[in-house]
């Protein structure tokens, strides 16, 4: 399966609710008018895109249609299909910094609130780097969650990666400082740093992953650093409160996307990535190693439409 | 917060210019409703399940009493705000447990929303209550869930039900086997994260239902859950018949519009709320404070519940005595100091405070460490000089601050300021002087 199919495979209900309704509602206009905008609008909320960036790309649509006197509702799709992939596309740096542009050692933390999918994110990626020639080393310092460390494990085996471990309940700082150690000793490629979920609100947890992201900055000055933050399709309006708060803690560099294969439509990306002014790299469309797939803003946004 | 007063002040403009007018028009309505519908959408309550919230709110809203009331904004308020209570259930709800014999309860959701937690939690919340427990880790598709749940069960001291098997309908038949067998109350069993729309994992779940037969069938939400919450749980009630729902991670800042969209369209009650990262946080669900937290205006209620429940009111008139009379002694700060902290987080004590969103309270520092500090400090101290501060000179001052690994400095101010706080008591009590400029001694 190409890459396109399989992105259009995972999607597929992602595709069919939003195109399907766009389709319909652009389908029951015979010429544009403002009631056309409010439905669509709706459409946008409804793939939790957020009521402003919901507003903005309408009123683009709004300018676009004055300005160019288009009068058929058909040419809506294209216009917002653009828009979409305008918005998306702004930051078009996708790939790992690793990939891109490699050092010596490169440093990718994995950040997120409780349940996005970190753990499987940081084996998912593990896989990815090691299918392009990379060895990776995985440190686990989730050592809050009952078992964290053990799946990790699993993933980890299963990509051929080193882990560097410590016990439940141990200090994620010095489990990333062993793992930078064990890194270089090594001569690994990549290190991927995986964190335990955190609330944003929750300042001591905050602080603890300031620590760790400073045990990084001082034990590894020359490595290449990257951070990732992992969000849920399906999370609402708070995606954008957790994004920035991360954000300020550490620094944030790029967005990996899980759980878009349900029905959600993962519109808060959208805000996210405007917000942010970073792109996504990873979006996240099933349960295997490889549903893990590289985020092209074009690729998209075709298998959406 | 912010949304709130923004949304009572846009709504009070827009009546303003009702006023006098004597009629309300299609339009005043619309922008009416048109603001309720943002701030409801802003905390992700489901576009539909808005819609034809607002159009009974319109309804109410047009109604004469509200625009003869002094305060139109804050009476439409009002009525969302009650309407949004009944639309989230009016009262809590518990669990429907059979009194005798073995109560089987499944948890079911999506990936991450916290069911191994919440199995945890559920279990150890029911223990409390005098019920023998037992788990059961179904979970066999996620890496090291079962390990996970063992784990939570090690620690709670709650048998977990496991075997080695890979089907996760004959480890639930197994797990019901032998919870008969021991006669345990309860047996909760965990089940694998799945989307909604992946028949294989939903007709494993059915299978698992046919075969313990759950008095109660859980969904468990996460409430950070945006605009999709509403079809995961409409599949989810068509296929399993869930009988109640389990929300998840509410001590984040999430509004949590997710909530009613859920309730709303399966009818079926939220009976628990978990929010925390530690084995007793779940508490029963209140649809009242919810339909205060979508809208933004605290959680006055659970503030009051949890201050109750960590204070001993007869302590309190003591204290509120003592501090009238000026008696009030190093040693009665300190025990006040503890019941503060035994409240929680400070952070999240003022969280719940209307008028405070945590937006604002970012600014804000709350050094708990230095409380710690300044409980060091009095603890240095002798029984005589924690009564007496007078009587600190600078050689036991010198030893205080060793004794406690403080600065002279700090030891200084602690005074200080506890010698302020007296004389402001006093002062209150005299001539009910201003609180202006004071510093607490922490």
């Amino acid at each position: 399966m190409g890459i396109i199919e399989r992105l259009r495979e995972g999607l597929k209900k992602t595709r069919s609710n939003l195109k399907d309704r766009i389709d319909s509602v652009i389908r029951s206009f015979t010429k544009i008018d403002e009631d056309l905008f409010e439905e669509l609008e709706e459409i946008l909320v409804l793939a939790d895109t957020g009521i402003e960036a919901s507003i903005e790309i309408c009123s683009h649509l709004r300018t676009r249609v004055k300005e160019e006197g288009i009068t058929d509702p058909e040419a809506i799709r294209d216009m917002l299909s653009d828009e979409i992939q305008a918005m998306l596309g702004k930051y078009p740096d996708t790939d790992l910094k690793c990939i891109s542009n490699p050092s010596k050692l490169d440093i990718i933390l994995v950040v997120g609130v409780n349940g996005t999918g970190k753990t499987t994110s940081v084996g998912k990626i593990a896989s990815y780097l090691k299918d392009n020639g990379k060895t990776v080393l995985v440190a686990a310092a989730d050592t809050f969650r009952a078992a964290a460390i053990e799946q990790l494990e699993l993933w980890a085996e299963r990509a051929g990666a080193g882990i560097i471990k410590h016990k439940h309940g141990a200090d994620p700082g010095a489990v990333v400082f062993d793992g930078i150690r064990a890194a270089v000793n090594r001569g690994a490629d990549v290190l991927l740093v995986d964190t335990a979920g955190r609330l944003h609100t929750k300042k001591n947890l905050m602080e603890e992953l300031k620590k760790i992201h400073r045990v990084i900055e001082r034990e590894a000055p020359e490595a290449g650093k990257e951070t990732l933050i992992v969000l849920d399709a399906t999370s609402g309006n708070n995606a954008l409160v957790q994004a920035k708060a991360f954000s300020e803690a550490t620094g944030i560099d790029g967005i990996v996307l899980t759980k878009m294969d349900g029905t959600a439509k993962g519109g808060i990306i959208i805000p996210v990535t405007t917000e942010l002014g970073v792109p996504v790299k990873f979006v996240g469309i099933g349960e295997k190693a490889v549903d893990l797939r590289h985020f092209d803003p074009v690729e998209f946004t075709k298998a959406l439409f | 917060m912010a949304v709130f007063e923004g949304l009572t002040s846009k709504l009070e403009n827009i009546i303003k210019n009702l006023r006098g007018r004597g009629r309300v028009t299609d339009n005043d309505i619309k922008s009416i409703s048109r603001e309720i519908k943002m701030a409801l959408l802003e905390a992700d309550v489901n576009y539909k399940v808005v819609k034809s919230f607002i159009n009974d709110i319109a309804e109410k809203a047009s109604g004469s009493d509200v625009m003869k009331s002094l305060t139109p904004g804050q009476q439409i308020i009002k009525i969302v705000h009650e309407e949004l209570i009944g639309l989230l259930g009016g009262t809590a709800s518990e669990l429907e447990l059979s009194r005798s014999g073995l109560s089987v309860v499944l948890m079911c959701g999506l990936q991450g929303t916290g069911k191994t937690t919440t199995c945890g939690k559920l279990a150890n919340l029911l223990r409390k209550q005098g019920r023998k427990v037992m788990m059961a880790a179904c979970d066999v598709h996620r890496p090291a869930a079962v390990l996970q749940l063992i784990a939570i069960g090690n620690q709670l001291d709650i048998p977990v039900y496991h075997d080695d098997s890979a089907n996760a309908v004959k480890i639930a038949g197994n797990a019901l086997k032998t919870a008969q067998k021991e006669h345990y109350d309860i047996l909760i069993v965990d089940s694998a994260g799945r989307l909604h729309i992946d028949e294989d994992m939903m007709h494993e779940l059915k299978e698992i239902k046919k075969t313990v037969k759950p008095v109660e069938t859980i969904l468990v939400v996460d409430s950070m859950t945006g605009q999709d919450a509403v079809n995961a749980a409409v599949h989810f009630n068509e296929n399993m018949e869930i009988s109640g729902i389990i929300l998840t991670k509410l001590d984040g800042d999430t509004r949590g519009g997710a909530a009613l969209s859920v309730k709303s369209v399966t009818g079926k009650s939220i009976k628990f709320a978990c929010m925390g990262e530690k084995m007793n946080d779940i508490e029963v669900f209140h649809p009242d404070r919810m339909a205060s937290r979508i809208l933004g205006m605290g959680d006055v209620l659970s503030l009051i519940e949890k201050a109750q429940m960590n204070i001993d009111a007869d302590n309190a008139r003591n204290m509120e005595k003592k501090l009238m009379e000026a008696s009030f002694t190093l040693d009665d700060f300190l025990s006040q100091m503890e019941q503060l902290k035994q409240m929680g987080p400070l952070e999240d004590i003022l969280g719940m405070m209307p008028g405070m969103n945590k937006g604002q309270l970012k600014g804000l520092q709350i050094d708990e460490k230095q409380m710690n500090r300044t409980k060091a400090i009095i603890q240095s101290m002798t029984r005589l000089e924690r009564k007496n501060p007078r009587i600190l000179d600078a050689s036991r001052r010198k030893r205080i601050a060793a004794g406690s690994g403080n600065t002279i400095q700090s030891v200084n101010k602690l005074v200080k300021d506890f010698e302020n706080m007296k004389k402001m008591f006093k002062g209150m009590k005299n001539n009910k002087r201003s609180m202006k400029g004071f510093n607490l001694p922490f």
